[in-house]
């Protein structure tokens, strides 16, 4: 069967179309009206979003900067896994794993580094992490680091935007 | 004693036309034209530079603008021809500042009594008019000098001078394009030559044939001569006369100021920034205020020679005549005597009378509406139209514009033959 052909009409360019100047007209035409509706009804017409002071909201899913999620004591729910690290295309999550001094838990990161000049926010970690320990969902912006060194966010850092997860945490209370 | 005055005369008039209003003008659409792009986009535009809390409408951007050029590292490329790097943005900024000399922003101040001969007036000594002396009436009245006041210098070459200027304009951009050692550079200086090569031939074609209507050059005299009525009732301004003729210098002029759409010397999408890609800091802002006083210049020549210049339709230096027939009608020999002028003025001719300072003033005033009317229109143009593709733009100049300026010189010839 032979392939069916559309021919799509297109608009006939007559004397007047091709002589280009009442087509200039229209076009003015359009670039003035929304000119008057800018000058005249600012509200409607403005897309504008004046940032630092208004902001839209944003989506449930959003990608923020990286926080990291606490324990019921308070501690860092982490598990020094290396999951987030492993994963992580832009290699930008360093982590020092430790033992913990308390004998329920095994590991701990005692240094827990992102670079967040390397992240390309792409939310693998959070994927990859098996304790909910590590999110994106902070919905705050990466601030514009005039110092590199600023960027590297450290583990208290992370840890300030944390919250207590509600997903129980592995060991003796978990079945 | 009278060379200085006359001296100051003069420099007082190149401060108040040259800084107080051709750069005052080029200044401030530096940000009028990011505004106005703005408000056809729908969005604000500049307005966030404030000083103690004050923003009018991002006003003071003119003066952060201004003050991150001064302040940028100037930098030239080491392998750049110095000299000429450093002279080139003088180059192209000289030419649009000095073309302001032959602008005329009201008709020659006259001192005595200025009367409408069929359209144009012309100046009477004072004691011609007032004599009541009814033995004097045969006498032939004195004309009275008229006095330059606003326009910088009174050429009767004053066409051919415009033409000179936009001619060696070309030396800055293509210079620049040259001396920068650069590639884009280059590209884009020899994309401007070519351009404004191109567009000159149908710039100065296309004004040929108001030469002929009016007969002269000097820029003065043809916004007099426009002052005369068509038929006794249409002004006889040049749009109404060649309206052609003023759509394709129109057209010429823009691609002569090197703006979207025919930006093709600058084409960031192409060049980076094409014959200013290797300028920074004043330098570069000479060669933007060049193209923004570009921009009051077309507005300016195009409302001069076509939109009437200084003239208000029916404005005359007494009044307003909305008939030819409530003028004085021309004498062959161009000598009125006493008594003619005297039954004019005791007639009440005017359909509405005025004083001369305040038709001074509505001419100014007129003149600079044009100008700003015609620069919303380049600015719309800019920011409406599409660019063209280089070999578009060639097309257009030699393919179109040519012949049609061509066919119009020859249609207004052959009318001017049949018609005289």
């Amino acid at each position: 069967m032979a392939a069916r052909t559309v021919v799509l009409e297109h608009g006939k360019r007559d004397f007047w179309v091709q002589s280009y100047l009442p087509e200039i007209a229209r076009g003015m035409a359009v670039t003035i009206r929304h000119m008057f509706r800018f000058l005249t009804k600012q509200d409607e017409a403005v897309f504008t979003i004046r940032y630092p002071e208004e902001r839209i909201q944003y989506p449930e899913r959003y990608r923020g900067l990286h926080r990291l999620m606490l324990r019921e004591d308070g501690q860092v729910r982490c598990v020094a896994c290396m999951c987030c690290s492993t994963i992580c295309p832009a290699e930008c999550i360093h982590i020092q794993a430790a033992e913990h001094d308390e004998p329920g838990l095994e590991k701990y990161p005692r240094v827990f580094v992102i670079d967040e000049l390397r992240c390309i926010v792409c939310g693998l970690c959070v994927e990859a992490c098996p304790c909910d320990a590590i999110r994106m969902d902070s919905g705050v912006h990466c601030e514009p680091y005039t110092d590199r060194n600023r960027a590297f966010l450290d583990r208290n850092t992370l840890m300030k935007l944390g919250t207590q997860s509600a997903a129980r945490q592995g060991g003796e209370n978990s079945y | 004693m009278f060379i200085l005055t006359e001296s100051l005369i003069s420099l007082i008039k190149i401060l108040a036309i040259l800084f107080g209003f051709v750069m005052a003008l080029g200044a401030l659409l530096t940000l009028t034209e990011r505004k106005w792009a703005a408000f056809v986009q729908n969005r604000y535009g500049p307005m966030r530079a404030e000083v103690m809390g004050y923003r009018f409408g991002g006003l003071f951007h003119l003066v952060a603008d201004t003050m991150k050029m001064m302040i940028k590292e100037d930098f030239i490329p080491e392998k750049a021809s110095k000299g000429l790097h450093t002279l080139a943005p003088g180059l192209g900024f000289f030419p649009a500042m000095v073309i302001f000399a032959i602008i005329p922003f009201m008709d020659q101040w006259c001192p005595g009594v200025s009367l409408p001969v069929d359209g144009r007036d012309l100046c009477f000594g004072f004691e011609t008019v007032d004599a009541l002396n009814a033995a004097e009436a045969t006498a032939v009245a004195t004309f009275e000098a008229t006095r330059n006041y606003f326009q910088i210098a009174n050429l009767n070459a004053g066409l051919l001078y415009i033409f000179a200027i936009t001619g060696i304009s070309v030396y800055g951009t293509a210079l620049a394009g040259w001396s920068s050692n650069s590639k884009f550079s280059l590209l884009g200086g020899l994309r401007a030559s070519a351009q404004m090569i191109s567009y000159e031939v149908s710039m100065g074609l296309s004004l040929a044939g108001l030469l002929m209507i009016y007969g002269t050059i000097d820029v003065n005299e043809m916004v007099r001569e426009q002052g005369t009525l068509l038929f006794g009732a249409i002004p006889n301004w040049g749009i109404f006369t060649q309206p052609l003729a003023f759509l394709l210098f129109l057209t010429a002029a823009i691609a002569e100021s090197k703006r979207a759409p025919f930006d093709m010397p600058e084409a960031e999408s192409e060049l980076v920034a094409g014959y200013f890609t290797e300028y920074s800091a004043m330098k570069f802002g000479i060669f933007m205020i060049g193209e923004f006083i570009m921009i009051v210049f077309i507005g300016a020549i195009v409302s001069t020679l076509f939109l009437g210049g200084w003239q208000v339709p029916w404005l005359y230096s007494d009044g307003f005549h909305f008939t030819s027939s409530s003028m004085m009608a021309a004498s062959s020999s161009g000598a009125f005597t006493v008594g003619e002028l005297q039954a004019y003025v005791a007639g009440g001719a005017p359909d509405v009378s005025l004083p001369y300072w305040l038709v001074a003033f509505l001419r100014v005033g007129a003149f600079i509406t044009k100008i700003l009317l015609m620069i919303a229109v380049q600015l719309q143009i800019r920011w409406t139209l599409p660019r063209f593709r280089y070999d578009q733009i060639m097309n257009l100049g030699w393919k179109i514009l040519l012949p049609l300026s061509l066919a119009n010189l020859f249609i207004t010839a052959v009318v001017l033959l049949l018609v005289s």
